[in-house]
């Protein structure tokens, strides 16, 4: 949007130095206001040093056999080719590491949309308590995970309160430590924890969502049900793109929920996830290498969900 | 707008806000008890069972004044550095004209999606071991110094002052950084509280990065020191519960406070228009 907004020159500037040749030359090179260049700067040194160096850091490790070695040294790491990637998928352990994110986006990821989406229309058309509940939704976002996992821990242990209010309908073993409930119990966690900010961006959505296209329906006979999904839906499909891939991109980097929750993605490596074994294999276990080849194995991953959901939500708009 | 309607609209929002606060309900509850109770009844206060001792027991495992203050020191450099830097980022995108803007730009958009697990490994090489920043404030501050949703803000903000305002002043004789301090500057602060929430949730509620770095616990941030204590000490407490459930409300309480009182700055607006460009 702001890179058609072209200024006029500043009146007089040029007319100034009718001689300075060399200043315009300049000025033809870097712009007119060289200055900006200066002023982005710092910004740009920290994304090559954060961003850029380190992306490619990761790539060149992942091919090679890198390991720690005392800073300054000088030592051979030889190239390996492939070899990172068939260790990785030769290991059962990270296929089903893979495995369990994805159960946790399938879960996760329609959850976050649709109870976004609600609850996003229901508080937009609030009268009362409208601020009370902006923030009662937005609580859980702005508040550690490693807070928030404590209570958790307590509501979901063995005799926990939601064990005592299922009665005998509780899982056994209970959801944390079983199987086939710890996954989908963490996937719920980061569902509730993060819906608080896809519901403020639903509702920035909805503020763009013209008032006349609901009368027209409501003219053409539409209840509130049928406007919802014939104009609120499509109304905020750029935000529905954005939502999708935003919950993918933070379930792919789940962490610090199966660290703490299951006590390091047990049950039995049920609920490890990708980042978590970079972190044994990288850090704790020393093969940095390997530890990148799962890192770049996840993001070609969720590249190509990416894409498959923005060709399936058409958010060429956006 | 029939009633049927906005009796259910009323009924998912008051199902919605239960689900949200309850959990933040039962932490303090829990904090409070002296034998945790799960039953039903242990979610309403019992007199018979209260009691501080949760806040003595965990702040002897773990200092928390210490961790508060770690916490304090990581995420008040992430600010200073995102205010400082991103404004004259901000600036410049959206009021100058110079080579690279478009780039520049393009990246501050691009970074955000960069995910943060393929960097982790080789900013752990560099910064731990290579730089030996290792246990340092600047090690944690480091990889989060500027934030980019923040950069973007800022440029939205610049973006709705009239470019006439600053050329007026450029005629008048004033540099480029007169400018920015004298004119520029005063017409963002209302973002500068925006970005500095948004920026806040950040590196307090951060886990994965201190975790990497910070060895020593006199250097833990709260959120990691606390952490620490859940996933390897919390069985030998006399009751662990009520003591990670303290913890957890003397991390939570900072951030939620400060969003309920700034909650109006904090609007969907913004992010949207920080997150969307």
């Amino acid at each position: 949007m702001t890179t058609t907004a072209t200024a006029n020159p500043p009146a007089g500037r040029s007319t100034r130095s009718p001689g300075g040749r060399a200043p315009r030359r300049r000025r033809q090179f870097l712009g007119k206001n060289p200055i900006g260049l200066l002023l982005s700067a710092p910004y740009l040194i920290f994304v090559i040093a954060v961003f850029a160096y380190p992306l490619v850091f990761a790539v060149y490790m992942a091919f090679h056999d890198y390991f720690f070695a005392a800073p300054g040294a000088q030592v051979d790491r030889p190239f390996v080719g492939l070899a990172n990637f068939q260790e990785v998928f030769s290991d059962p352990a990270v296929i089903r590491s893979f495995g369990n994110v994805g159960i946790f986006l399938l879960i996760n990821v329609p959850l976050t949309v649709v109870l976004s989406l609600v609850l996003a229309t229901a508080l937009n058309k609030a009268v009362r308590a409208r601020t009370f509940l902006r923030v009662a939704y937005y609580v859980p976002y702005v508040t550690a995970s490693v807070a928030v996992v404590g209570v958790w821990l307590f509501l979901f242990s063995g005799s926990g309160l939601v064990n005592q209010l299922l009665g005998p309908l509780a899982p056994k073993p209970s959801w944390l430590i079983s199987p086939t409930w710890a996954m989908p119990t963490i996937a719920l966690f980061v569902t509730w924890k993060q819906l608080g900010f896809y519901i403020l961006l639903y509702l920035a959505a909805l503020q763009s969502v013209s008032k006349e296209l609901y009368e027209a329906a409501s003219t053409d006979g539409a209840g509130a049900v049928r406007s919802f999904f014939s104009v609120t839906i499509p109304g905020v499909r750029p935000a529905t793109v954005l939502v999708l891939l935003l919950s993918t991109v933070t379930g792919a980097n789940l962490f610090t929920e199966p660290y703490l929750l299951t006590g390091g993605g047990g049950p039995n490596g049920a609920s490890t996830s990708p980042v978590l074994l970079m972190y044994q294999k990288g850090i704790e276990q020393g093969h940095p290498g390997t530890a990148s080849a799962i890192g770049i194995a996840l993001v070609i991953g969720v590249l190509i969900i990416a894409f498959v959901q923005r060709k399936l939500a058409g958010g060429d708009e956006s | 707008m029939t009633r049927r309607q906005s009796v259910l609209r009323g009924i998912v929002l008051a199902v919605g806000a239960v689900a949200f606060l309850f959990p933040f309900y039962y932490m303090i509850i829990g904090s409070l008890q002296t034998s945790p109770d799960s039953t039903p009844g242990g979610a309403f206060p019992n007199p018979g069972n209260l009691t501080f001792e949760n806040y003595t027991d965990i702040n002897s495992r773990i200092n928390l004044m210490r961790g508060l203050l770690n916490s304090g020191i990581f995420t008040g450099g992430v600010i200073v550095g995102t205010l400082v830097f991103g404004v004259l980022v901000g600036y410049a995108l959206a009021q100058l004209q110079w080579r690279g803007r478009g780039v520049t730009f393009a990246l501050a958009l691009l970074v955000q999606v960069v995910p943060f697990q393929l960097l982790m490994i080789p900013l752990y090489v560099m910064i731990a071991r290579d730089y030996g920043l290792a246990d340092n404030y600047l090690g944690m501050i480091l990889p989060f110094a500027i934030n980019s949703t923040a950069v973007i803000i800022f440029r939205q903000y610049f973006l709705q002052v009239p470019r006439d305002l600053f050329d007026a002043a450029r005629i008048d004789g004033a540099g480029e950084l007169t400018v920015l301090r004298k004119i520029a500057l005063p017409l963002v602060r209302p973002a500068i509280l925006t970005v500095v929430l948004l920026t806040f949730i950040g590196p307090w509620n951060e886990f994965l990065w201190p975790f990497l770095v910070t060895k020593e616990a006199s250097m833990q941030p709260l959120a990691v020191a606390l952490a620490n204590y859940i996933s390897n000490v919390a069985a030998t407490a006399a009751n662990p519960f009520g003591a990670v459930l303290a913890g957890a409300c003397v991390l939570a309480a900072p951030a939620v406070l400060l969003f309920i009182v700034f909650q109006r700055h904090f609007v969907s607006t913004d992010i949207g228009s920080g997150v969307k460009g």
